[in-house]
């Protein structure tokens, strides 16, 4: 894809960083209003798409690093199996930090209130284990598909395709 | 065409068989007795300490649902990246 | 029976994704009938936890609340929409892989130039 006009360009440079505060925001606060670790990192991974769309793809793929994304998602998968793991001394699964003070441990009061931040435990943690994984796994799914639509080009050499300006 | 016949008729079947268990479903909105879920409901604040009951629920009262399908996702881009992978041109 | 307008909603979804896996004859538009019976089974568990009156479970600055829906049925939807997300990713990456190998994405086509 060749890249779209200049105002689309920056408007999408501008819009992106709101993109991804938001879906970070959806991630750390997944356990007091709605939202969580897929839906967050869904979001983000959006920044992906819009990087594509507007700058096209020769610049997006050169500053894009699959390694990194593979990094996150392996590394979110074992912090979440590490976060069910280590409360196995009960069961696997137990919330061991619930209650117990400390950065993830405050309680909520009983009832409707307006929500703590610090709290819930092992859920919270779990919650940006899994954005980070779901950041990692859909961006690195639209970048890969993204290259694959190259593969189709016969006459790769001879400049892109589609997507008239 | 004759596939086609049967697949009409495989669809009304199917159909007929939906619309016999729009009789017997409960009514939208009037759930008979659900414990598990007011259990969840009212012990989720102060077991866990968490605002968000369906966070409880799919990370810690059925965490183990949740492994299960960030399994199949990271089996998912795996897969997404092999079929995609460098070297394919040459096939 | 107007009651049970939401069921019937998921079951004209259902029988369109239906209709499209069986009678269409591109690969996407079969695609697109599978992500809609994915969509009717979603609808189906969030309308079978409804409860009338009911708000979202969720105690952050709820209010005065009586009832709650029903959480369960919501959180394996939750799952279940992650997992037919993956499975449209590769769904949609083998139908890629099939056009560039065949050139074509009607069945027939594809069937007739099999091997």
């Amino acid at each position: 894809m060749n890249p779209l006009s200049v105002v689309v360009r920056t408007i999408c440079d501008i819009f992106t960083w709101f993109i991804g505060i938001f879906g970070i925001y959806i991630i750390i606060h997944g356990h007091m209003t709605p939202g969580g670790g897929f839906q967050g990192g869904a979001v983000v991974a959006t920044m992906m798409a819009f990087l594509l769309v507007s700058h096209g793809g020769k610049k997006t793929l050169s500053f894009a690093k699959p390694g990194l994304y593979t990094a996150m998602e392996t590394i979110g998968l074992l912090v979440f199996i590490g976060a069910g793991l280590f409360g196995i001394t009960t069961t696997f699964f137990f919330n061991f930090l619930a209650g117990q003070g400390g950065v993830f441990g405050a309680t909520v009061p009983i009832g409707p209130n307006s929500g703590v931040l610090n709290s819930a435990g092992t859920i919270s943690i779990m919650n940006m284990a899994v954005g980070l994984e779901v950041i990692g796994g859909l961006s690195l799914i639209i970048l890969y598909m993204f290259k694959g639509i190259r593969l189709f080009d016969n006459a790769a050499e001879s400049g892109e395709t589609g997507h008239d300006r | 065409m004759k596939k086609r016949v049967l697949f009409m008729i495989a669809i009304l079947v199917v159909a007929g068989t939906f619309w016999g268990a729009l009789d017997n479903i409960h009514p939208f909105g009037d759930v008979p007795v659900a414990p598990m879920d007011d259990y969840y409901i009212e012990n989720a604040q102060q077991e866990r300490s968490v605002n968000n009951v369906v966070t409880a629920v799919v990370f810690d009262y059925r965490g183990f649902d949740t492994l299960g399908e960030a399994a199949v996702l990271f089996t998912a881009v795996c897969s997404v990246l092999a079929l995609f992978r460098k070297g394919r041109e040459g096939q | 029976m107007t009651g049970n307008a939401p069921f019937l909603v998921v079951g004209i979804i259902f029988f369109l994704g239906l209709y499209a896996i069986l009678f269409e004859r591109n690969l996407i538009k079969i695609a697109i009938g599978i992500s809609l019976l994915e969509a009717s089974a979603n609808l189906l568990l969030i309308v079978l936890g409804y409860r009338s009156g009911g708000s979202i479970p969720i105690f952050t600055l709820a209010g005065e609340v009586r009832t709650m829906v029903l959480p369960t049925p919501q959180a394996l939807t939750l799952t279940a929409i992650v997992i037919g997300l993956a499975t449209s990713a590769l769904l949609l990456s083998l139908i890629m892989l099939l056009y560039r190998h065949y050139g074509t994405l009607d069945v027939r086509e594809i069937r007739r130039l099999r091997g």
